[in-house]
Parts: structure tokens; sequence; C-alpha cells
């Protein structure tokens, strides 16, 4: 090993060309390292997040250049009732979706930190439905929901006798809106469960065992202990789930497709329809951006919830 | 041994006065909800796999056949898939574009990773942490503006313009959890190879990446099932059935008319997820440690 390493060092050792110089100095080498990702990010991420707020401002339409409108397209937003009901289904979505996610994913991940036989195998099945490309499993509630041959209508009907006819899943708005919500807390719950477990495995034992010696109840454990420790993960993991939760579109597009008389648009699902089916370039790029507040505000919720931590771990931990 | 102190401490927190003994205990607050858990989480995979077997005849008629089980298993609409569509197709495409974009966001992440963390210069927190912030950036406001740039670039209609995209979503993640990796390589091995005379790239290659081999893991079998999985841009940038990728062909091309081919729907979802889940279950240990530490991060 040493014997065939050591003399091609010797080698570039003797007569270190240009270009190994040139990749040895640190602020060339370091310009060189950050270009590729850095250039990604600009080009494609940047770039269209800028001149997505352009086009905002715009009357863009496919295949024609557009011209400065001003605020037009957002005064005509604001009226649009369309507009409206997305903004409303988008919080209630993300409002019921994110609680359902984090009050069942919190139970699965304390009931998973506990000792049983085939943990790593339960662990590995728990992921799955967050590891399957969400438009397929949505294809299988899309089936799941069917107005005729819905599984849950043959179980409720058929099976236990607790209603006369099949469930219309997808047919009336309110129904629709809860069935899209369910479909989305089944995918976001692994999501939830494995970050809080690995939340839950780095509270120390000896917190428990110094609160039990105290005589603490397991709610009191629970309410003084385990939350308070698993808040600044909590808050992380539910700003990632906000913001994407808020801003889905694949559920959506593929179960209802906003449908039924457009009661389940999200604001994502609209911008699609307005700007790439319908061609409003600038329309659906005003709806996209009409996002921004909110995503803007999940974000500094993200940021507090950092900031909580550092004062609560005290100054001396990075 | 953690087993009897687990037991000894749920049995030590149950005061005397309580009815039940431990296990009866354990069993309805432990395994009777995970068992409920366990059973929806799976239904719609096993309702999946089950209906891609079912002749159709089964299929839409409950009353003379159980809908929870097959009784003539039938390959036809795995068949209808594989040769009456460009399902073969759509797989290569989607595989392309999945390998291609997770070696880009591989390479260019473990750079900007290696300079963040190791090349140390003013203002690199800024930089890692301008590339966190590019995570928080959600494709449903970038798609519309993106498409107008693709077809700038006259790059629309090509899995070209989806292995360029991708890593906007990739790069951020995988940068994020191979600082954390590099974090964990002693600074030492580095500063030895340096005195030795090694060049920062040689370094690189020779002691960094062999060491941060699990991290590389992580984030690629990542990369790979997020670009497996995106289905938004691959909606809006590709017009022409032959070049769509999975997901977006299932819905797109597979969806016709008012009656529904339940059955090659469910078999096109099942052959969908089977490389990712196949992936998934080789690493799992890496998939969960890559999920985690990205959050912990």
């Amino acid at each position: 090993m040493s014997v065939t390493t050591l003399p091609s060092r010797g080698a570039t050792l003797r007569q270190p060309g240009w270009l190994a110089r040139l990749f040895d100095y640190k602020p060339f080498l370091i310009v060189m390292c950050l270009a590729p990702a850095i250039g990604l990010l600009l080009v494609f991420l940047t770039y269209p997040l800028g001149l997505g707020i352009w086009l905002a401002f715009t009357d863009t339409t496919i295949g024609q250049r557009g011209i400065y409108i001003g605020l037009e397209n957002f005064q005509y937003l604001l009226k649009d009732p369309l507009w409206w009901n997305a903004v409303f289904y988008s919080i209630f979505y993300t409002a019921v979706a994110t609680f359902g996610k984090f009050a069942l994913g919190f139970w699965l991940a304390l009931l998973l930190n506990n000792h049983f036989p085939f943990k790593s195998l339960i662990r590995a099945i728990v992921l799955l439905p967050w590891i399957v490309p969400t438009v397929l499993s949505a294809l299988a509630f899309w089936w799941i929901y069917d107005p005729q041959f819905s599984i849950i209508s043959y179980l409720l009907v058929d099976v236990l006798h607790l209603r006369d006819s099949n469930v219309d899943f997808l047919g009336s708005p309110w129904p629709a809106r809860f069935s899209l919500i369910a479909a989305n807390i089944w995918r976001g719950i692994p999501f939830v469960a494995i970050s809080l477990l690995a939340g839950l495995q780095t509270i120390s034992p000896s917190l428990y065992e110094a609160a039990m010696l105290d005589g603490a109840t397991s709610w009191q454990r629970f309410r003084y202990i385990t939350f308070p420790m698993m808040m600044p993960i909590l808050a992380i993991v539910m700003t990632f789930s906000i913001i994407f939760t808020f801003t889905d579109f694949q559920l959506v597009y593929a179960i209802t497709r906003g449908g039924p008389v457009n009661s389940t648009h999200l604001l994502a699902t609209l911008a699609f329809q307005r700007g790439i089916a319908g061609g409003e370039l600038g329309e659906g790029a005003a709806i996209a951006v009409s996002m921004i507040p909110f995503l803007v505000f999940a974000t500094l919720f993200s940021y507090f919830g950092l900031a909580r931590r550092k004062w609560q771990q005290g100054e001396a931990n990075d | 041994m953690t087993d009897v102190a687990a037991q000894s401490n749920v049995a030590s927190a149950t005061p005397d006065t309580m009815a039940w003994d431990s296990r009866a205990r354990r069993v309805v607050m432990i395994y009777l909800p995970l068992a409920c858990f366990i059973l929806i989480l799976l239904f719609p995979f096993y309702w999946m796999a089950i209906t891609s077997f079912k002749p159709n005849a089964e299929l839409l008629n409950y009353k003379e056949h159980n809908p929870f089980w097959i009784t003539s298993p039938t390959l036809a609409h795995v068949k209808h898939l594989l040769f009456d569509t460009s399902y073969p197709r759509w797989l290569k495409t989607t595989m392309l574009v999945a390998i291609g974009s997770t070696f880009l966001s591989l390479f260019a992440s473990t750079l900007a990773a290696y300079a963040i963390e190791r090349l140390r210069f003013r203002g690199s927190p800024y930089v890692g942490l301008g590339i966190y912030l590019a995570y928080l950036v959600p494709p449903s406001i970038l798609f519309i503006p993106l498409a107008t740039v693709i077809v700038q670039f006259g790059l629309f209609d090509s899995p070209l313009a989806l292995i360029l995209v991708y890593p906007t979503f990739l790069v951020p993640f995988c940068t994020w959890l191979l600082i954390g990796y590099f974090k964990s390589i002693p600074y030492e091995l580095e500063e030895c190879a340096l005195v030795d005379g090694a060049t920062r790239l040689q370094i690189l290659w020779r002691i960094t990446l062999p060491l941060a081999v699990p991290g590389l893991i992580s984030a690629g079998i990542f990369s790979f099932t997020l670009s497996w999985n995106e289905f938004i841009y691959a909606l809006a940038f590709i017009q022409s059935g032959a070049n769509k990728t999975v997901p977006v062909a299932i819905l797109t091309e597979l969806v016709t008319g008012d009656v529904y081919q339940w059955g090659a729907l469910m078999a096109g979802s099942l052959l969908g997820s089977l490389p990712v889940a196949l992936f998934y279950s080789l690493f799992v240990d890496y998939y969960v440690s890559s999920l985690t530490g990205a959050v912990k991060e």
C-alpha cells in the first residue's frame, strides 16, 4: 500500500504543475467549489423567483411577452371569489392537516419509542407512505374514494350495516375537502413520526428517573419533560410541514383537480390552472406570489423556534 | 437487558392500586394503537396491489366476490401496461432523470459542503444559510417563471430540463446533510495530509470523501427518491407523451374517458412505486439517518 502511493506522491511534490498550484490557491479553490451549486441555484431558483415576481405585475400570456400593468392582476384576484375560495381552503387544509399529522405523528413517535419486538422492521414499514411517489398513492386514494366501488363504503354498508347508501366522498364540496385532508394526513404522519422519534431519543433517561423518584405521573412526565424538550425540533418539523402543506399540489391535482365546482382548489392548483393550462402566465404568477407572505410568516416562526432553543440551552452551546 | 429495564420501569410507574397488570396495560396502550397505525398506513398499498392482479369481473362485483381477496389472480393489467402503452419508455425516462439529477446534485453539493465546512472563508456561514433558505422555497411558487426560463433555454419538453431543475431542491438538502458529515470527520487527518504536502483536492478525494461515504449514500438515495417522486415540474415542462415521467404519465396518459381502468392504473402505480420501495428496503437505515440528520441540523 505505502509502496504504491509513495512514488506518485513524490512525483507531484517535485514538480507541481501550474494547474495543481492554481487549484491549491485557496480563493480560487473556494470559487471553483461553490460555482456549481451557487450557479445552479442562481439560474434555476433565484432568477425564476425574481422573474415570477416581475411576471405577476405584467399581462404575459403563453407565446406573448407582456407589458407592465402594475397591481392590476392583484386587484383582479381580490375581486375573484375563486381566489378567495382557494385562500380559504389552503389555510383550512393546512391547519386541519397539520394538526392531524402532528397529533397522530407525535402519538406514533411515542409508541415507537417503547421497546417491543421487530422494532426496526416496524419503523421501516411506517416510513413507506412517505417514500412512495405521492401521485401514485393519491391514485390509490382516488380508487378508495370511488363513488361506486369504494372499499370504505363497502365496509360501512355491506359489512357493518352502519349506512344504507354509499358515501359520496368526492362528489360534493365538504366531503371532498375532508377526503383530501385525510389523504394528506396519511401521507404526512410518517415524516412527523420519524423526525419526532429522533428527537425523543435524544432526551436523557435520567430526567425521567429523577421525575419518577419525585413521584411524577406519566402525564406529568409528558407535560413537563417530553413536551418542553421536544419544542425546538417540533418547531422545525412543523415549519417544514406547514410550508409544504400550504403549497401542496400533487394530491389535489391527482384526486379532484380542484373540483367539485372548484371547491377544493389550493392556491398552487389554481395557479397551475390559470397559468399553465389557461396560458395566463401573469395571472398564474400573481396567484403564486400571493403565497409568499404566508411562507415568510412560517419561516419566521421557525426562526423564533430556533432562537428559543439557544436561549433554553444557555449561551455556552453553539 | 434493556427490555428488562423498560419493563421494570413500567411496573414501578404503575401504582399498586392499578387493576391491570403491566402486560395487559402494555397491550392496550402500545400494541393495539400501533397495530391500528400500521393497518391504516399499509392498507392503501395492499389495496393497490390486490387491485392490480384482479380480473375486471371481480374488480367491479363486490356482491359475489369478497373484495379483500382475489379468487383468480391475473396478469392482464400488467401485460396491458407493459405491451400496449409506453410504460417501459416512461420508466426509462424517469430512471434517466433521477440518476442524472442525483449525480449532478451530489457533485455540486459535495464541493459546496467541502468549501463551506473545510475551506472556511469569511462569510462561509452566510453562504450556508443562503443555501438552507433555498430549501424553503417550494416548487409551487417557482414552476410558472421556471417554465418561461426553460422555454428561453430551448429545453421545453426535454428530460434535460428536469435534470437541470431538480438540483434546485436537491442541492440545499444534500449540502446540509454533507456539512453535517464533514463536521464529524476529525480535522487532524486533513492537517496531517497538508503537512505531508497533499493538495486540497487530493485531500478531498483521498481522505475526506472515503470517510464521508455513508453521508454520500444517504444524500444519493434521498436525491434519487425525491427526483423519482417529483411531479409539478415534470407536469409543467414536459408536453409529449413519450418524454413523460412515470407519475405524470400515469395520471395524464392512463386516465382516459369516464370509465377508469382501475386495474391498469393500480398496476402502473404499483410498478412505479417498486423501484423506490426496493431501494428503500436496501438502505432503510440511511434513509432514517438522513431524514433525522437533516432535521437536527
